[in-house]
């Protein structure tokens, strides 16, 4: 990491590349700490975060639940099957100008697209938990007696988290893609419109160094979600490695 | 017979879906939502084949360059870095910040380095695309299992006779896994890449006609990139199945012995 830094560096100035078009990454550094000092970009990274929790929060309400319902009925799935094939291809940038229309160029936009994206990787996550069910644990949990209520708590959902961890661990990137493609185009306030308007007005070092500042946000919630689903899936795996050393 | 009627409720229901918007537009005087034959006879002027030559061409060129660059400098680097724990270790951090950046937020710092040309489109798609392939080849060559490689190595089969026949079909699983996520990257990038700088391309024309409130126009844009993604997809999922049918073949035997 060090070792690219510095060549990086070194080439940049030396001028190889441009520093007009790449500059030193001290330069972009240092200009970053000033930032950081700066209330500007707290608050444009407050909208930016602000946006993918509440899309991904959204989302995930209504993904989970409907997941879970569509999943559970082999009828629904199938008269939804080709709708939802048809409808999660279409790239949600496609919906930019639609939605600049409806919701005009504020946080709502923002929020619109990042929902509309984050659904279909938790749906079909969460359809393909629900219907991975274990027959086993499933007829166990039947001839227990036990309710159809309580089949979906003990034994499906358990058993459907972790295809909701990673569903939930794409859309997290996706929402943000989606954040900053918001501001980016339509202009809302954020991260993604702060790195535009620098890039436009030649403050290449400030406008690298909010790249910088969006990378290491999205390494951070990355890392995060990794985490988050380590741990549920570590459940998973090793209750089946107990399974097959037996 | 079960499969037929599957797929007649399946139809059936795409049908009705369609007839509902149908009806739904039809009387709609809501300027943002036009009736869809509007929208239906507007997709058949602008892209049949009016415009195609000189959106939708562009469009497509751009994204096969970037994601044909992404499939070669990943295939490419997940074999030199699979093999190698410390090249790992070391291209590692790197990786993992250069990825978490979302691709749209390179578009202004591409056009700074690069124009608003064609360039600099190929360059931000290939970017965006290049990290999943990368990250699951990586993770497929490191996977690949070590009795195998083994078996080659003491058979004295040549390192790149190992690399063509046991190590790059043992990794192609993982390889597609990685191309169908970023061709769907790939799609959304290339269209925000038009939005943002470009004087043709899809992105560049839904853009315009919604900046001109043409809005059957931009209807049919935005189906048309549905329409797109939806084909883009299949094809791929195509060759896949063609490419790992051995792959699929073998997994399911062995589901059957156990």
């Amino acid at each position: 990491m060090l070792a690219a830094l510095s060549v990086l560096e070194s080439v940049t100035r030396t001028e190889l590349i441009s520093s007009r078009h790449f500059p030193p990454p001290t330069k972009i550094f240092s200009t970053l700490a000033r930032e950081l000092g700066s209330a500007t970009l707290w608050s444009d990274l407050a909208n930016t975060l602000g946006g993918w929790a509440l899309g991904l929060a959204l989302a995930f309400a209504i993904a989970v639940p409907l997941g879970i319902v569509v999943g559970s009925s082999a009828l629904l799935h199938r008269l939804l099957a080709l709708p939802i094939e048809f409808l999660r291809p279409i790239p949600s940038v496609a919906l930019v100008p639609l939605v600049v229309l409806v919701y005009g160029t504020g946080f709502q936009s923002k929020l619109f697209l990042v929902v509309f994206a984050c659904l279909w990787p938790l749906l079909i996550q969460t359809i393909y938990g629900v219907q991975d069910t274990d027959p086993v644990a499933m007829d166990t949990a039947r001839s227990f007696g036990l309710g159809r209520t309580e089949r979906l708590v003990l034994v499906t959902l358990p058993g459907a988290v972790p295809y909701i961890a990673t569903g939930l661990r794409i859309s997290s990137s996706v929402a943000l893609m989606l954040a900053v493609t918001a501001e980016l185009v339509i202009g809302s306030a954020g991260l993604g419109r702060s790195i535009n308007l620098a890039g436009e007005g030649g403050a290449v070092e400030l406008m690298y160094a909010l790249i910088v500042v969006i990378g290491v946000t999205g390494w951070a919630l990355n890392s995060v979600f990794a985490r988050i689903e380590r741990r549920v899936l570590h459940w998973h795996v090793s209750v089946r490695r107990l399974e097959h050393a037996r | 017979m079960r499969r037929v009627t599957a797929a007649a409720i399946e139809l059936a229901m795409a049908l009705a879906l369609l007839a509902v918007w149908w009806i739904w537009s039809a009387g709609s005087d809501s300027f943002y939502f036009p009736p869809l034959p509007d929208i239906l006879a507007t997709f058949g002027d602008t892209w049949v084949f009016a415009r195609a030559g000189s959106d939708v061409v562009p469009s497509l060129a751009r994204l096969t360059a970037g994601f044909s660059i992404a499939v070669v400098i990943g295939i490419g680097g997940g074999i030199l870095l699979g093999g190698s724990r410390t090249a790992r270790g070391a291209v590692g951090p790197i990786v993992e910040f250069l990825r978490a950046i979302p691709p749209p937020a390179l578009i202004p710092a591409g056009i700074v380095a690069l124009g608003i040309g064609d360039v600099m489109k190929v360059f931000i798609i290939a970017m965006a695309c290049i990290w999943p392939i990368l990250l699951n080849a990586i993770d497929g060559v490191a996977g690949v299992e070590t009795t195998l490689v083994e078996t080659a190595r003491s058979y004295g089969i040549r390192r790149r006779d190992r690399l063509r026949f046991v190590i790059l079909p043992a990794a192609l699983p993982q390889i597609f896994a990685g191309m169908r996520i970023s061709l769907s990257v790939a799609i959304i990038v290339m269209v925000v890449s038009e939005m943002v700088a470009s004087s043709n391309g899809i992105g560049f024309f839904i853009l315009q006609s919604q900046r001109s409130f043409a809005i059957a126009e931009m209807w049919s844009g935005i189906l048309l990139l549905g329409l797109l993604g939806y084909a883009l997809n299949r094809g791929l999922t195509r060759i896949e199945r063609r490419m790992l049918h051995w792959h699929r073949a073998t997994r399911s035997s062995a589901l059957a012995r156990t």
